[in-house]
């Protein structure tokens, strides 16, 4: 049955330290974490429910490939009254956004982990001895064969099977990349001849369903770690997308798919003759193809575009909530989706002012139209990274942004709020306004959780395994009646 | 021939109209080169504004940017 969507989006950020090409990311990573926390107690990550290898398919992983390693262990790794967590995964600064009840809240928390990051790197700077500079980047390659995620998470009724998952949201993942991708120079090794693709991360998935995120990279993840009532709640953990800096490109990728969730919970998408013959062979078809003109073969044989699959899902999500009580993100969602399906479809540059891998590829040409460049330019190879520079001043998209040449859905003021402040209709809220205000009085927390430290003999586990409570309507009223965490626990309590 | 005089007075009318349109869509073919070359400035000035901006020595700098491991 459809439940109500929280979402969220992890990122790792890519970093690097101008002249200093020998840095260990692991150490800068940790200084950006610990120069935005450092203020004040750092409350530690509660590690007890996580189980990062439970398999959605109903096992457990025999190994264990994705441990953190001893480099990670002990690393900066915090809470941030805004209610995400901050921390060093695999070499990376993480931002995870607190869980949102919709796709446009999810983009201000978005913005608001650039933001954090661009501050992060502002006082990094200033603690470092010679003031090396990290700069940070919001995307999901570096070009040389590696690549760091952007994760999204979406909680799901336990009862759907995983298979119908699998079956439903194939095609969909595979084909969302048109207006999803942030597109990128990708260099051929056999003659090393470059072209772009308009997704990051597509070339980099090798399977169709695993439990893997950092080799054999599958279309559908299986980690089965919903972070709530596992009875009740799965969390599906979407791997294969790319980093957005188009505020609307974030709000579509999100905001269809969490409507496509809740036709899948009531079986409501008729996909069984949508099935792809190859999904990977399609994803990186797709990929390869600027023209969107390229067609991908079905199980039935037939030969469709990944414009055909979205308009398809897209009737499908029309149909589906034209006798419900639609709420207004989700009209907007299906306008905005098929407002770029139709520009994409007539000419994929229409979407220049919305879609990420537009907006760069025309910016590129025309560049390398006035420099008379060709693909191979190093100065193209700049741009493509720095389009992803969190910096305002410096990052390119910001600069498209300052001449008005995108599309902005949410303003600077409410960014800056959702940096210190907590959304308000999730447990998000109680999370971040306990890190708030009883910081010193906290021993851990982390998505389910919080552990108090009042002095007494025995530390006191406040449990929060409902995603949907919690929020200001559940909690304000106690939190401002409870001065200090004794108050707070006696008052929950009460 | 007052049908004549009619149908010259018409042919007038008419010659005017073209050339009234005339005017129109060279005023309008002004009007588009106009909107084409702000068009055009703007366009150059943003791409200054990038050159601006671009880290210095792209092939050095791309070179370096390198990252280890990621999911």
């Amino acid at each position: 049955m459809a439940i109500t969507k929280v979402m969220g989006i992890e990122t790792e950020y890519g970093i690097t330290v101008p002249g200093s090409p020998d840095s260990n990311p692991v150490l800068a990573s940790s200084l950006l974490v610990n120069a935005f926390s450092g203020r004040g107690r750092k409350v530690r990550w509660d590690y007890e429910e996580e189980s990062p290898l439970r398999d959605a398919r109903g096992f457990e992983a025999p190994r264990e490939p994705e441990v953190p390693s001893d480099d990670d262990l002990g690393l900066a790794n915090v809470i941030l009254t805004n209610g995400a967590r901050y921390y060093v995964d695999h070499a990376h600064p993480e931002y995870s956004s607190p869980e949102c009840l919709d796709p446009r809240t999810l983009v201000v928390y978005d913005k608001a982990g650039e933001r954090i990051l661009a501050e992060s790197a502002v006082r990094a700077t200033q603690l470092t001895p010679g003031g090396r500079r990290i700069q940070v980047y919001k995307n999901n390659t570096d070009g040389k064969g590696t690549s760091y995620g952007t994760h999204e998470n979406f909680l799901v009724d336990r009862t759907t099977p995983f298979t119908r998952l699998v079956r439903d949201l194939t095609p969909f993942l595979c084909s969302r990349q048109i207006f999803a991708g942030a597109g990128s120079l990708v260099r051929d090794p056999a003659d090393n001849s470059v072209a772009y693709q308009i997704a990051q991360r597509s070339q980099f998935f090798e399977v169709e369903v695993g439990l893997e995120t950092t080799l054999k990279r599958p279309i559908i993840n299986t980690r089965d770690e919903p972070h709530a009532d596992p009875e009740r709640y799965r969390r599906l953990h979407v791997i294969i997308g790319d980093a957005n800096m188009n505020e609307v490109a974030t709000f579509l990728k999100t905001g269809s798919l969490a409507i496509l969730l809740n036709l899948i919970e009531d079986d409501a998408v008729p996909s069984d003759d949508w099935q792809l013959a190859n999904p990977v062979q399609a994803l990186r078809a797709i990929a390869k193809d600027p023209t969107l003109r390229a067609t991908v073969e079905r199980k039935d044989g037939r030969m469709v575009t990944a414009c055909e699959i979205q308009w398809g899902y897209l009737d499908a999500a029309k149909k589906y909530l034209k006798d419900r009580d639609i709420q207004h993100w989700q009209v907007e969602v299906l306008e905005r989706w098929e407002a770029v399906l139709t520009q994409l479809e007539d000419d994929p540059f229409k979407a220049h002012r919305t879609v990420d891998w537009v907006t760069k590829y025309q910016l590129m040409r025309q560049i390398a139209e006035r420099d008379s460049l060709e693909l191979t330019d190093p100065k193209l190879a700049l741009v493509d990274l720095q389009y992803h520079d969190v910096r305002l001043d410096r990052g390119l998209y910001y600069r498209l942004a300052a001449s008005g040449r995108v599309e902005r859905l949410v303003a600077e003021q409410e960014i800056a709020r959702a940096v210190a402040d907590p959304p308000e209709d999730t447990r998000a809220f109680f999370r971040g306004r306990c890190l708030a205000k009883y910081a010193s009085q906290i021993a851990a927390a982390g998505w389910d959780a919080i552990i108090f430290d009042t002095g007494r003999e025995t530390l006191q586990r406040v449990p929060m395994l409902e995603p949907t409570r919690g929020t200001a309507a559940h909690t304000a009223a106690i939190l401002d009646a409870s001065p200090a965490a004794e108050d707070l626990i006696r008052n929950l309590q009460g | 021939m007052a049908s004549g005089s009619g149908g010259g007075a018409e042919q007038k009318r008419r010659a005017t109209g073209k050339q009234d349109a005339e005017q129109e869509d060279v005023q309008a073919s002004a009007d588009v080169t106009e909107k084409g070359e702000a068009l055009k400035d703007e366009l150059d000035s943003l791409l200054d504004e990038i050159d601006d901006v671009l880290e210095e020595n792209a092939e050095e700098f791309v070179k370096q940017y390198i990252q280890k491991g990621g999911q």
